[in-house]
């Protein structure tokens, strides 16, 4: 009966999926071809949140150019302003002092939790499990009070600075993590109970958009994508930046690189991010934040008020044509982000600009692979696989 | 990464591609070889199948528009574009970044997509951004921009606001 149905239709439907979709989380969408219920081709398309970020880097400087990294990534602003300033101060050629590089580290691993708390809160949203997005974005929600009392924004966060970060950490703030990080642990039990042993949560994701590691390096995964197949890589181990390699933690890997393993590595670096968070307040330095050189971090306002030098290197600093000039040349620079490989390509002609600043965007190529994981399966299949990819659409876009 | 091992791929690849090298360096941030365009995808094949260093991994593909670089017209016999390849080994081999010069007049490049699946979207954009053709490409088409946009928005040429609007405007060009 069945064989003959196939044989009387034969004919294709095409659904469309985004650009406005609850799922997508952001303006991307899908072109899918379907026979009944499973997908024959799927499509992706990008661009929808091009904003120009790139061309925007060549009439910048470059300490401007920070708060355009953290509108590209809504998610985890900090970790892309941290990624950012890596590249510039490398192409500078200057370290920054030790407690900076350990406050940049606490906040990288703030964000990769908020990341995947938000990602945690809205997957399981999108497969019906409303409770544990409540739970999820309860979590969160502390962490953002965190950053906003240390940034001064819950988004736009623009904390770092070429050279150092925009002030120290406030007054009562380790007891706020610390607090957060005995607490979380047993939010994030709940979590646990609430999914991964839930037969409605392992039917909807296991076995469900899979993908091997052989492919997942030919798409250029990376991130927990690429964990999840199996391929134990973290820039944080594999090339340490900003003292990562002074801090103990393990690198969660999956095995059968399904959207159930992608879940699984994500839930376990939550776990090593707060172990990350510990380890970093309970070394914490202490010390300046901020390169001592006049040529690249800003005075203190007293000095810039009170005294001529400090006027003269405020202005020096400030005015177009005159701040940060890195010399001739260029630089890659890549860290380990929530979502994966985010690099900064900087090409330097020696000016106060950029002349080309390329973003290598981590969720570009998650998004790349999608069609990958979809075809062959069924089209409800479609939310599970790209909730469990967490593409950020201002990312992808840029 | 050790200085070693800098040397070991460098040394291999000036030994296999000595004549079709146009510079090379060894950076903090991995190794840097120019290559002519002719020899360009032999020597990425090179880097990905052999079986030593396993560039498995492509990281980027991207172009850099030297108009406004004199210095580096120059070096590369007045190469409007650099395509710059980034690549990736889980060997601890260096990073290596490949870059080839792309006149003008020949605004053409083999695709590498057959080579990594993950260059696919990247040549699009570089060609969107760019328009530098990847020949070989599955669908070479726009993936940022519409699909009836004009123009290439990461040429220098190309300014960073105002294009289409302004110049519907003509009075406003007879100021300049």
């Amino acid at each position: 009966m069945h064989a003959e149905l196939d044989q009387t239709t034969g004919e294709k439907m095409v659904l469309n999926f985004g650009p406005q979709h609850p799922a997508t989380h952001g303006t991307l969408r899908i072109v899918l071809e379907l026979d009944g219920e499973s997908i024959l081709k799927a499509t992706p398309h990008a661009g929808y949140l091009h904003t120009g970020f790139e061309k925007l880097g060549e009439h910048l400087d470059y300490n401007q150019y920070i708060v355009v990294t953290d509108r590209m990534n809504y998610l985890s602003p900090l970790s892309n302003n941290f990624g950012y300033v890596l590249a510039v101060e490398q192409l500078l050629g200057i370290e920054v002092p030790k407690r900076c590089q350990y406050i940049r580290v606490l906040m990288a691993e703030l964000s990769r939790l908020a990341d995947h708390l938000l990602w945690l809160g809205t997957a399981a949203l999108d497969l019906g499990a409303f409770s544990v997005f409540l739970y999820s974005f309860r979590e969160r929600e502390k962490l953002y009070s965190i950053f906003e009392k240390t940034t001064g924004a819950r988004l736009t966060t623009s904390y770092t600075r070429v050279g150092g970060v925009l002030r120290d950490l406030y007054a009562g703030c380790e007891e706020d993590i610390r607090q957060f990080t005995t607490d979380f642990p047993k939010a994030l039990r709940e979590t646990h109970a609430l999914l991964t042993r839930n037969r409605i949560w392992m039917d909807r994701t296991k076995g469900v958009g899979v993908i091997s590691s052989e492919d997942a390096i030919n798409y250029s995964l990376s991130g927990p994508c690429l964990r999840a197949t199996g391929v134990q890589h973290d820039l944080r181990k594999a090339e340490p930046y900003s003292s990562y390699e002074e801090f103990t933690f393990e690198v969660p890997v999956g095995t059968n690189g399904d959207a159930y393993a992608r879940y699984l590595v994500r839930m376990e670096e939550m776990i090593q991010s707060c172990h990350i968070v510990e380890q970093a307040l309970d070394n914490l330095p202490t010390g300046p934040v901020n390169v001592v050189d006049n040529k690249i971090s800003l005075p203190k306002k007293a000095d810039a008020y009170g005294h001529i030098e400090g006027l003269i290197h405020h202005f020096k600093i400030i005015m177009d044509g005159h701040g940060i000039q890195p010399p001739r040349g260029e630089h890659y620079s890549a860290t380990e982000s929530p979502n994966g490989e985010l690099g900064f390509y900087i090409v330097s002609d020696g000016s106060g600009t950029g002349y080309r600043i390329r973003i290598r965007p981590p969720s570009f190529f998650n998004f790349q692979a999608l069609p990958h994981m979809l075809e062959g399966g069924m089209v409800s299949d479609t939310v599970a696989v790209l909730g469990s990819l967490n593409v950020i659409a201002g990312e992808l876009d840029r | 990464m050790n200085e070693e091992q800098t040397a070991l791929v460098l040394e291999k690849l000036k030994e296999k591609y000595g004549s079709s090298l146009l510079a090379h360096a060894e950076k903090p941030d991995g190794v840097i070889v120019v290559v002519n365009k002719e020899n360009a995808y032999a020597l990425l094949e090179y880097l990905k199948t052999d079986t030593e260093f396993a560039y498995t991994y492509l990281v980027d593909v991207t172009a850099v528009d030297n108009s406004q670089l004199e210095s580096e017209l120059e070096r590369f016999d007045y190469a409007r574009f650099i395509v710059v390849y980034h690549l990736y080994s889980y060997r601890g081999h260096p990073r290596v970044r490949v870059k080839v010069p792309v006149h003008e007049r020949a605004l053409r490049i083999q695709s590498v997509t057959s080579l990594w699946n993950g260059a696919n979207w990247l040549e699009r954009e570089t060609y969107d951004m760019f328009g530098i053709s990847f020949e070989g490409h599955p669908e070479l088409r726009r993936i940022l921009m519409p699909d009836d946009f004009d123009g290439h928005p990461l040429r220098k040429d190309y300014p960073l606001r105002g294009r289409g609007e302004r110049e519907s405007f003509n009075f406003e060009r007879q100021n300049v």
